[in-house]
């Protein structure tokens, strides 16, 4: 008899006493699926920092508000991700069952980094720097672009970064809502018992995962060094 | 360039009309100065810590804005001017020199050029020009980055940054402060000699009496926010304030003093 990971290698699951083929789903499914996921994680962080980067810049500067919405923030990253997924459905306009339901529940986790790294990332660009700027008669909308965010981006970049990871971690469970993506291998394995099907979506997804968060590292490394 | 330096030529650089700058809370930083900066002089605002030096500096480039009273800049009131036009005409130094870490010297030093549109060609020749004035020979520095130089490089940079648009008043906010004793004593010097030549109207901040008699045609003492009084550099020490003593005190290190240690 096989050893587990022998048969899950094999691509075979035991039945009775015999080893029996399963369909697991092929090679273009997997592919199709880790696009899907793609596009799922990539349209949630494009909502998160359209939202997030003018937020953060905004509240940079009024503390009281920043204490309330970061917190607002926070509690939703508290919230089970199959719990917001679920809470959203009856929601009219963004709720319903699909990819668009998904992307908003998606944004709201990858929020959170994004917005707290960019106002600590511009608070934290030296008051000599910013002073300076201004007593050379920089206008506040140059000071921002030419000097906080350039300044900030690497302290920035490590909040995209975070986020991204969150965001395709839990967009494996947005399958649950019939987002589609990698998640539909891991509970598509989970309701037949089988690992091969779980691990078809799962090291995928934690491929996507290293990638990304390398690839963002890269950028973070080199915006530090400039 | 800025209409600062199209402004009339005789009268005052800059006078301060009882002014008072307070807090939100209501505490005077500074409270009714009369003061008054003759054209092309290095008017030194000596005092100690919290004494409302930085605060005066400020008001004058428009950082802050007065309370009460009025600073005429070329004999108009500062609010009436343009905040942002206001400061490209005035040259602003401080301790760190607050230079940007992300740009090269070259283009720190062409900053306030490049913010009011000047030629590319013009910038570097320019840049140029300010590097070789303040000692730091352009091939050499001009790609650095600010964390490539020295501490007496970056005042220097920061001296050329300030004096790139040609400002006709430059604001300077205990610029040596950070350095060692030998960089700064080169640097005044230098500094010394540059005013001398350039003629700019300039108000230098300082806790230090040396660095005071050194490079002041004249004079101010701030105490808590107050004019204690102005003075030329030769009547400083003679002068009968108390205040004044205790700044003289702080010179007399050496022979007097000793026996009492």
């Amino acid at each position: 008899m096989l050893s587990p990971h022998r048969w899950i290698l094999a691509g075979r699951t035991r039945g009775g006493d015999e080893l029996v083929p399963v369909p697991v789903g092929n090679r273009s499914e997997v592919f199709e699926r880790s696009l899907e996921h793609i596009g799922l994680v990539a349209a949630s962080m494009a909502v998160a920092l359209i939202i997030g980067l003018p937020l953060g810049v905004v509240l940079v500067r009024r503390a009281k508000l920043q204490r309330w919405v970061i917190g607002a923030a926070n509690v939703v990253q508290t919230i089970p991700s199959l719990a917001l997924f679920g809470f959203l459905i009856p929601v009219p306009w963004i709720g319903g069952v699909g990819a668009s339901t998904a992307i908003v529940a998606l944004s709201l986790y990858a929020l959170l980094p994004i917005l707290r790294n960019t106002c600590t990332g511009i608070a934290e660009v030296d008051p000599a720097v910013i002073e300076s700027a201004r007593g050379m008669g920089m206008t506040h909308r140059q000071v921002l672009w030419q000097v906080q965010l350039p300044l900030a981006a690497p302290v920035l970049l490590a909040g995209i970064r975070v986020s991204t990871a969150i965001c395709i971690g839990v967009t494996t469970i947005a399958a649950a809502i019939g987002a589609g993506g990698l998640g539909v291998f891991i509970f598509r394995g989970l309701a037949m018992v089988n690992n091969q099907v779980i691990l078809a979506g799962a090291i995928p997804a934690a491929c996507l995962a290293i990638a990304a968060d390398s690839g963002l590292g890269y950028f973070q490394r080199s915006s530090a060094r400039r | 360039m800025s209409s600062l330096s199209d402004g009339f030529q005789d009268g005052y650089a800059l006078e301060f009309r009882a002014t008072t700058y307070r807090l939100p809370s209501g505490a005077p930083l500074i409270s009714g100065l009369n003061l008054s900066v003759a054209r092309g002089e290095t008017l030194v605002l000596l005092g100690r810590s919290g004494s409302g030096k930085t605060t005066t500096l400020k008001l004058i480039n428009r950082l802050l804005e007065p309370t009460e009273g009025e600073i005429l800049i070329t004999g108009r009131p500062s609010v009436s001017w343009d905040p942002i036009q206001l400061r490209r005409g005035i040259g602003y130094v401080i301790q760190d020199a607050g230079l940007f870490p992300h740009w090269t010297v070259e283009r720190n030093v062409g900053l306030v050029p490049r913010l009011e549109r000047w030629s590319e060609k013009r910038i570097q020749a320019r840049v140029r020009e300010m590097l070789s004035l303040v000692g730091l020979p352009p091939e050499e520095f001009a790609e650095r980055r600010p964390s490539e130089l020295s501490g007496g490089q970056k005042q220097r940079v920061g001296v050329a940054r300030a004096l790139a648009a040609d400002p006709p008043i430059l604001l300077m906010d205990e610029p040596f402060g950070a350095l060692d004793p030998i960089t700064r004593a080169d640097l005044q010097r230098e500094f010394r000699a540059l005013a001398l030549r350039l003629q700019k109207t300039i108000v230098f901040v300082t806790h230090d009496v040396r660095e005071a008699l050194f490079l002041g045609t004249r004079i101010a003492l701030l105490d808590q926010g107050r004019l204690v009084g102005v003075y030329a550099p030769a009547e400083f020490l003679k002068a009968p304030e108390p205040e004044i003593h205790a700044f003289a005190a702080s010179l007399d290190f050496g022979g007097a003093h000793e026996g009492g240690r």
